[in-house]
């Protein structure tokens, strides 16, 4: 199949960008979107120009590396399907198809695709440590975790990072993903008991990162590869408001 | 202040609003009883509500909760504007309600309106030339039907409750589910009792000027 792409070329961080067309000819329909973007590569290399650069590690939907906007959607027109597990069967022969970094305050643009989402890493980092004991493997049954509470948890910890729902979010808000790890490790009991002083300083760090507020649009959810539900973000709110209610009694 | 607690100011104020719309809504609809019969009772209410201290301060936490509420939809709105990403092309649209993107938008339809609304009816109640009924009461009866005698006004009006329905069918679910509220069994119960009490409140609502303009007109 013949593609023509328009991609958005942008030098730094600093330099303005612009759309950038390219025809694309015997596309196979089999490749992924990525493989799709290598082969336009080469091609941009045997010609001496600059490569297209992207993100990308695993290429198999589980690391949550790769992720572009494709014909304004984040990770493309398929639902629940990151952008390296995306195929060309998707799109026509002959088509125009957008791609663009994804873009929020939160995420400053590095390179033509590429974004720095360290944000995320260091909402991460300011939740802090959980208190386990090191040393040997603990008994099994050690710490009993019912079948409900455990399968929630993993409901909450598929998020990928990739950052889809602060790039589908008109606020660019960080709030599903920020809320699936502090709903996450505020359920398990590993992790209970440091919930509260983890929720004040991970959504501190979250707007300190400059993303917005959450308006509840639940767009983050529509096109979040894992489809992360948004009722853990109505969780972080209970965490928030039982954090800030037992420091203030506290006081 | 951060992006959380901005919110529940918001809800707060909000949630605050649908409650005083609810008893708002309740004494109003003595505006569809046979005329005579409405016109004493309605002023009557009305005349309760001015005596009351009760009344009074629940009017005070009103008028703050909308000016509260106008003012932090202001802020929010700026931030997630500057904090949004802008696309060439852009069908992140797909994956949301129009109304729950739009609850600014939607809100300053509002806003405009209530300043409109108190001029009508409370700013003539308190500080305008206005008679008396048989009972003595002041006759805001007949400053109603005669407001809504205004073709125009009536149109304003069902206007700025077709805003505000959908304001609300969005605000009430987002602004539990921002106070905390995650269960999904409630909060599809919410989401029931929401839509239910939107669509409910704002028909009604609309149907009085209507209801005026069409049962007095010659
Ligand atoms: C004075 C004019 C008004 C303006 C400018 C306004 C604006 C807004 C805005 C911008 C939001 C935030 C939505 C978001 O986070 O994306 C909101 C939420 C809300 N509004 Fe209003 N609004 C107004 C009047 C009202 C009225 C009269 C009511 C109720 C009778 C109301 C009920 C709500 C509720 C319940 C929310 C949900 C809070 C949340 O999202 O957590 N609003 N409004
Ligand atoms: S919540 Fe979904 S869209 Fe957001 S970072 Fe996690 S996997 Fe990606
Ligand atoms: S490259 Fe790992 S999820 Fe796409």
């Amino acid at each position: 199949m013949k593609l023509h792409l328009k991609i958005w070329r942008q030098k730094d961080r600093k330099s303005e960008g612009k759309l950038v067309d390219y025809t694309l000819e015997n596309v196979n329909t089999h490749m992924s979107f990525l493989e799709m973007l290598d082969t336009l590569n080469e091609e941009l290399i045997l010609k001496d120009e600059q490569p297209v650069e992207f993100d990308h590690d695993c290429r198999e939907g589980i690391c949550g590396q790769c992720g572009v906007v494709i014909n304004g959607n984040a990770h493309g027109p398929l639902k629940n399907t990151t952008t390296c597990q995306l195929h060309m069967r998707e799109f026509k022969d002959g088509e125009t198809i957008l791609i663009e970094p994804f873009r929020a305050a939160g995420f400053p643009i590095k390179k033509d695709l590429k974004v720095d989402r360290s944000a995320f890493d260091r909402i991460i980092s300011s939740g802090g440590y959980v208190s386990v004991n090191t040393g040997q493997a603990p008994e099994a049954n050690t710490i009993p975790v019912s079948h409900e509470v455990a399968e929630a948890a993993f409901d909450s910890a598929a998020c990928l990072g990739c950052g889809a729902c602060v790039a589908t979010c008109k606020n660019g808000s960080a709030a599903l993903f920020t809320a699936a790890k502090i709903t996450q490790l505020a359920i398990l009991p590993q992790s209970k008991e440091e919930r509260k002083q983890r929720a004040l300083r991970m959504i501190v760090q979250m707007d300190e990162e400059g993303f917005g507020h959450c308006s509840n649009t639940e767009a983050c959810e529509v096109e979040c590869p894992q489809g992360i539900s948004v009722l853990n973000i109505a969780r972080m709110n209970y965490e928030y408001n039982r954090a800030s209610f037992l420091k203030f009694k506290k006081k | 202040m951060n992006t959380l607690s901005r919110k529940i100011i918001m809800a707060a104020t909000g949630l605050f609003l649908c409650f005083f719309l609810l008893i708002h809504f309740l004494g109003n609809t003595q505006l569809f009883l046979e005329p005579e019969h409405a016109r004493l009772s309605f002023n009557a209410y009305s005349h309760f509500l001015t005596g009351n201290p009760l009344v009074k301060m629940v009017s005070y936490v009103l008028y703050a909760s909308i000016i509260g509420h106008a003012i932090y939809a202001l802020l929010i709105t700026a931030k997630n504007k500057a904090a949004g990403g802008s696309y060439k092309k852009d069908n992140r649209g797909r994956a949301s309600k129009w109304y729950s993107r739009n609850m600014g938008v939607l809100g300053t339809i509002v806003l405009i309106f209530i300043v409109l609304h108190f001029q009508n009816f409370w700013y003539v109640y308190k500080f305008g030339e206005i008679g008396l009924d048989t009972n003595g009461n002041k006759d805001l009866y007949a400053v109603v039907v005669a407001a809504f005698q205004e073709l125009w006004l009536v149109v304003v009006y069902v206007i700025a409750m077709i805003a505000l329905c959908y304001h609300l069918i969005h605000g009430i679910t987002s602004g539990v589910r921002t106070l905390g509220l995650f269960h999904p069994k409630y909060v599809r119960w919410v989401n029931i009792v929401g839509v239910v009490y939107s669509v409910v409140i704002c028909v009604g609502f609309a149907a009085m000027p209507l209801f005026i303009y069409f049962t007095n007109s010659k």
